[in-house]
């Protein structure tokens, strides 16, 4: 017999189980599950950006790219965030990834040795953690607070900082809280990295995301910043592409360089016909980009309203697609909540806790649905919590 | 255009207090600006999108073109205004190309209809041709899927 054990190495067995698989596996058996827990758009990728992929196929465009991605395209993506961003990069300092979460693994490996910490603001998306710990980081969460309106602020990082900070992931617009940075919260944390030598990862998949008058605001832009930030994006949440798994990440060229190396082994290169059509996007579909967000707008106001209308407290988000609302007044846990609420009333949302440790006491609530179908959801909830508060009056009075 | 106005071609039956969330206003000024819309008849009523193939009611459904021949003292309003008046009638619009009007009529049975397009239609003076083709299956109505089922096919969960 084999022993496994033996075999997997010790870094990847120390990494947890991410813990709501149960919860997926439940929740995968059950037929008629009402679901509020994607976090990929409902919208379909725009027409004109489908046509160029299948045109592209069409012309036999089926080969390798150049490593670091077409020239077109990084040539397009640059014009794209000098446009829309106010980020002023040129090609030499782009690479074309494999998806968004792709530039973050290369990133943490082309930057981290053992023993280096990597400061990690929660409640965050779940995949910077476990990257940083293979490659033999100690991560160091930071946490962030409701009522900071789930910004990073200066005086936390500051406390989290050690001679051997390495990176600071920089994950804003925030999935799960919708949590954003505006530029003097910016200014602030870059009056902190000023003067050390912390890098910093911000992961910007959400940039076009941001609600109200609040455009986002990257990093990268607030001077002095530039030179210690790589910038990660992607067509996944902003051109609704998440099945093409294409990203791209820009920063300072000996950074990029050695990302583009270890792709180049990892990866050789994006997705061709990705790539391709990726061209068309960033070209014509700066509409569609808006219209979608008005759409994602409305129906974040919409749930926001008829979450606190039902009991629960919640931040209105500022960007991404999910509301965080606060369940402790239920008195469950953030899994309890999730498991009963599916089991009970077949509506799943994700337990908080699966975004870091103090993520617990909330729930994330995914807004990429119908109006039509947030409105059944929202009944559904509303059954369960005043179920749950007919418990807890029975067993007051007992 | 109006968010509340494409939000209620979406979704007739949010209530006021739903149009206030996603708009950001009050429930007082959303029920003030669909009084207005209906006072001037912009929103001209609210009617429920029905598949009868799931229920027990006999329904056939055709859209009719009509040529017409333009008679003095007697324009397209004339003609469009008499043929809305027919019950039967569903839908009646002004075309560009190759015919006038086109209409759209229901009944219980295609015999209705026939018999609708030869009593009342045809004899109409300045109809000069009616062209009558019958709905075999709705795929899409208004906006929204009928016969097909739009599938979410992402997954339960991602994060």
């Amino acid at each position: 017999m084999m022993d496994y054990n033996s075999i997997l190495s010790r870094q990847v067995q120390e990494i947890k189980p991410s813990g709501i698989r149960r919860f997926f596996e439940l929740a995968a058996e059950m037929e008629d599950v009402i679901s509020l827990g994607v976090g990929e758009p409902d919208f379909k990728t725009p027409w004109a950006i489908r046509q160029a992929g299948i045109t592209s196929l069409e012309r036999g465009r089926t080969h390798y790219s150049p490593n670091a991605g077409f020239q077109e395209l990084k040539r397009e993506i640059c014009r794209y965030l000098e446009r829309r961003m106010d980020l002023h990069y040129t090609p030499e300092e782009t690479m074309v990834t494999v998806g968004g979460s792709e530039g973050i693994d290369m990133l943490i490996r082309a930057i981290i040795s053992p023993g280096d910490e990597v400061l990690i603001p929660e409640p965050c998306y779940v995949s910077y953690d476990p990257i940083a710990r293979l490659t033999g980081a100690k991560v160091v969460p930071i946490r962030t607070r409701f009522e900071d309106d789930f910004r990073l602020t200066a005086d936390a990082l500051r406390a989290a900082i050690t001679e051997k900070s390495k990176l600071l992931i920089f994950p804003f617009p925030n999935n799960p809280t919708g949590g954003i940075m505006e530029r003097e919260d910016l200014e602030e944390i870059a009056e902190v990295l000023r003067d050390t030598n912390i890098f910093v990862l911000s992961d910007e998949i959400y940039a076009e995301l941001t609600y109200g008058d609040k455009k986002h605001v990257s990093i990268a832009s607030i001077p002095g910043m530039k030179e210690r930030t790589v910038v990660i994006n992607g067509f996944s949440k902003t051109y609704a592409m998440t099945g093409w798994r294409l990203g791209y990440a820009v920063g300072p060229q000996p950074i990029i360089q050695q990302m583009i190396k270890i792709h180049q082994f990892a990866i050789m290169c994006a997705p061709t016909t990705s790539q391709l059509a990726a061209v068309e996007a960033l070209r014509s579909c700066d509409d569609e980009i808006e219209a979608m967000r008005d759409e994602y707008d409305m129906r974040g106001k919409y749930l926001v309203g008829e979450l606190n209308r039902i009991g629960l407290d919640c931040f209105e988000p500022q960007g991404a697609f999910y509301v965080f609302p606060s369940i402790r007044s239920t008195g469950l846990s953030s899994d309890e909540f999730c498991e009963r609420l599916l089991r009970e009333e077949h509506v799943a949302v994700i337990p908080g806790s699966a975004f870091g440790e103090c993520g617990e006491g909330h729930v994330r609530i995914s807004y990429c649905y119908s109006l039509k179908h947030l409105k059944i959801a929202v009944g559904k909830m509303e059954a369960f919590l005043k179920k749950l508060k007919e418990e807890k009056h029975e067993a007051a009075e007992s | 255009m109006d968010q509340l106005l494409s939000l209620l071609t979406e979704d007739a039956r949010l209530t006021n207090a739903e149009l206030a969330s996603a708009l950001s206003i009050s429930e007082d000024e959303v029920a003030a600006r669909i009084a207005d819309y209906e006072a001037r008849g912009v929103i001209k009523g609210y009617k429920a999108i029905v598949d009868w193939d799931k229920t027990d009611r006999d329904y056939v459904n055709a859209r009719i073109e009509i040529k017409v021949i333009p008679k003095k003292g007697m324009g397209f309003e004339e003609i469009a205004s008499i043929i809305s008046r027919f019950e039967e009638v569903e839908s009646v619009y002004l075309m560009s190309g190759t015919c006038d009007i086109a209409l759209t009529v229901s009944g219980k049975s295609f015999k209705d209809v026939a018999m609708f397009v030869a009593r009342r239609l045809s004899p109409l003076e300045s109809v000069q041709s009616t062209s009558t083709s019958f709905v075999l299956r709705t795929y899409k109505e208004l906006g929204v899927f009928v016969a097909l089922d739009e599938e979410d096919e992402r997954e339960v969960a991602s994060l």
